[in-house]
């Protein structure tokens, strides 16, 4: 028995692996994507308003920007107070179909060093914290972007 | 102009970490503005007030906190929140008031006592707030987006980390000289590269503090300050209050994502921008014109951004500007001439009264030891979370 899986926020992301993908929706009338996804209506102001349809986001695109988190943040969120921090990269991701920037925590391991901007990265699934024990405690799921070409 | 109102007094509480309440701040800074304006409380016909999220009770809703905290007389209230932008919409609020007729002096306040280390979100479990979210989801503080924009900065227009220490070098500087600044010492360059790295490429000396601090005007129209003996006050004539318009294609905060430009061409200037040509044209003026500008130096790589977003220089010129010196006292257009939040650290709702403070000591001639000769014309531009734009441009 392991922790269960449990995604940080429902619906906006899905599938496992190669699968796995960012999830934001899209207006039938004007094709603005939106993530984190509108479920209620289109937000451009030029828009009469279509319906919002899922749709998975491009899983590759290139580095806009990157910092990384050499402080804990404070709540909410999640961290072992007990265990030394542990910096991890922030990066904020361009993908060129939907034209937008998606900001995402980098896949453990990587570091500034190895990232520069207009660098090709992809999405892949990740887990952000755990909490409770090894039998009921909750796993909590998020995405991660990694360098496009690094062995998992 | 008859869009102008006047500036009758300024004042503030000293910026610090004094761990008293934000009342005693901006009753403090309420006091000092109505002294150098000369005005009664008594006779001010309505108290604005900017609302921190702290204190409780979103800052007991500020602008009658002040009021009774200055004695209860009768004054209509309003008060107002829009994070770090409150201030300006406290003086936006003071001004609309002003020149419809509803009042003819105001008193705006604002006022904080900041917490220690990072803001945070307020608590509970709050799946559909941006703010909640971003630290949630991501760890994504404060710092994590000056991070990203200096970045950003170094890979498209070159900027330098010695660039970053340079702005923070200049406004310690400028800050040792203000008895208001939190920070009244010089720092070298040096001291800010043997800073501890927060949020890479950014030191902590890159960053500003949270403080505590208040910040107020007294202001009223230019036919009551003609009747109060005030000839030739200083004069607010433009307050930019802008949103973003879509598609806003730059990360902001406390956002996940920016919008998409799949459906909409991003058209025009992008919001900062917008924000200060919002202000020159409501001003008749353009960024030629200025004396100085205060802006808001969250870090010192954003005080670049600014500069360039104000039209001092053109897009990826603001090191240039920075490293030719025009940007620090005796210069071309000095910028942050009080400290800037480097100085200060930032106290949110009292922070765009304090920018106007400047300019009215600025513009007045009474800066003292930080004057900048000759100053008719100046700006502050700030921008609060959530797509609220702040640039307020005064004269005299």
């Amino acid at each position: 028995m392991a922790r269960t899986r449990t995604p940080v926020v429902a619906d906006w992301f899905t599938g496992e692996g190669a699968d796995f993908r960012l999830l934001g929706t899209r207006c039938s009338a004007c094709s603005s994507v939106f993530f984190p996804r509108e479920d209620g209506w289109c937000r451009n102001p030029g828009c009469a308003g279509g319906d919002l349809a899922e749709v998975p986001l491009s899983p590759r695109g290139r580095v806009w920007s990157y910092t990384d988190a050499r402080y804990r943040p404070p709540e909410p969120y999640v961290s072992d107070r007990e265990l030394p921090w542990q910096p991890y990269t922030l990066i904020a991701v361009e993908l060129a179909a939907e034209r937008l920037v998606v900001l995402g925590q980098g896949a453990p391991g990587v570091r500034v060093d190895d990232l520069a901007v207009g660098m090709e990265v992809e999405v892949l699934p990740g887990v952000l914290g755990e909490d409770g024990d090894e039998e009921t405690g909750t796993a909590w799921t998020t995405w991660h972007w990694r360098p496009t070409g690094v062995a998992a | 102009m008859t869009g102008d109102v006047a500036v009758l007094g300024a004042g503030m509480h000293p910026w610090g970490k004094w761990g008293r309440s934000f009342v005693e701040y901006g009753t403090a800074a309420a006091r000092a503005a109505l002294a150098d304006a000369g005005v009664d409380w008594r006779d001010v016909g309505s108290v604005v007030g900017a609302d921190t999220v702290r204190g409780g009770y979103p800052g007991y809703v500020a602008g009658a906190t002040f009021a009774k905290a200055l004695g209860w007389q009768g004054a209509r209230v309003t008060s107002v929140y829009a994070a770090c932008a409150s201030g300006a919409q406290a003086i936006g609020t003071a001004r609309a008031q002003i020149l419809s007729g509803l009042a003819d002096v105001v008193l705006v306040v604002g006022a904080d006592a900041a917490p220690k280390g990072f803001f945070r979100p307020a608590g509970g479990d709050r799946q559909d707030d941006p703010d909640w979210l971003r630290f949630r989801v991501l760890g994504a503080t404060n710092p994590t987006y000056f991070g990203l924009y200096a970045r950003r900065r170094m890979a498209t227009h070159g900027d330098t980390l010695a660039d970053f220490a340079r702005v923070k070098v200049k406004n310690a500087a400028s800050g040792a000289l203000n008895p208001n600044a939190r920070y009244r010492k010089a720092v070298s360059a040096e001291e800010v590269a043997a800073s501890a790295v927060v949020a890479d490429p950014l030191r902590l000396l890159d960053i500003c503090a949270t403080s505590d601090g208040g910040a107020a005007l007294v202001l009223s129209s230019m036919e009551f300050a003609r009747r109060h003996g005030a000839a030739d006050p200083v004069r607010i004539r433009a307050v930019s209050t802008v949103t973003p318009t879509y598609p806003n294609t730059v990360l902001d905060l406390p956002d996940i994502a920016t919008d998409s430009a799949a459906g909409v061409r991003p058209e025009g200037p992008a919001f900062r921008s917008s924000i200060a040509l919002a202000a020159y044209e409501e001003a008749g003026i353009g960024p030629d014109e200025l004396s100085l500008a205060e802006v808001y130096d969250l870090s010192t790589a954003l005080e670049l951004q600014w500069y360039e977003d104000l039209g001092l220089c053109a897009e990826g010129e603001a090191a240039k500007l920075l490293r030719d010196g025009a940007t620090a006292p005796g210069g071309r257009i000095p910028v942050n001439a009080s400290g800037g939040l480097a100085s200060f650290g930032e106290a949110v709702p009292a922070q765009a009264i304090a920018q106007v403070c400047e300019l009215t000591w600025q513009l007045r001639g009474t800066a003292g030891a930080r004057q900048v000769a000759g100053a008719r014309v100046g700006i502050t531009a700030n921008q609060g979370l959530f797509g609220h734009g702040s640039s307020v441009v005064a004269v005299r």
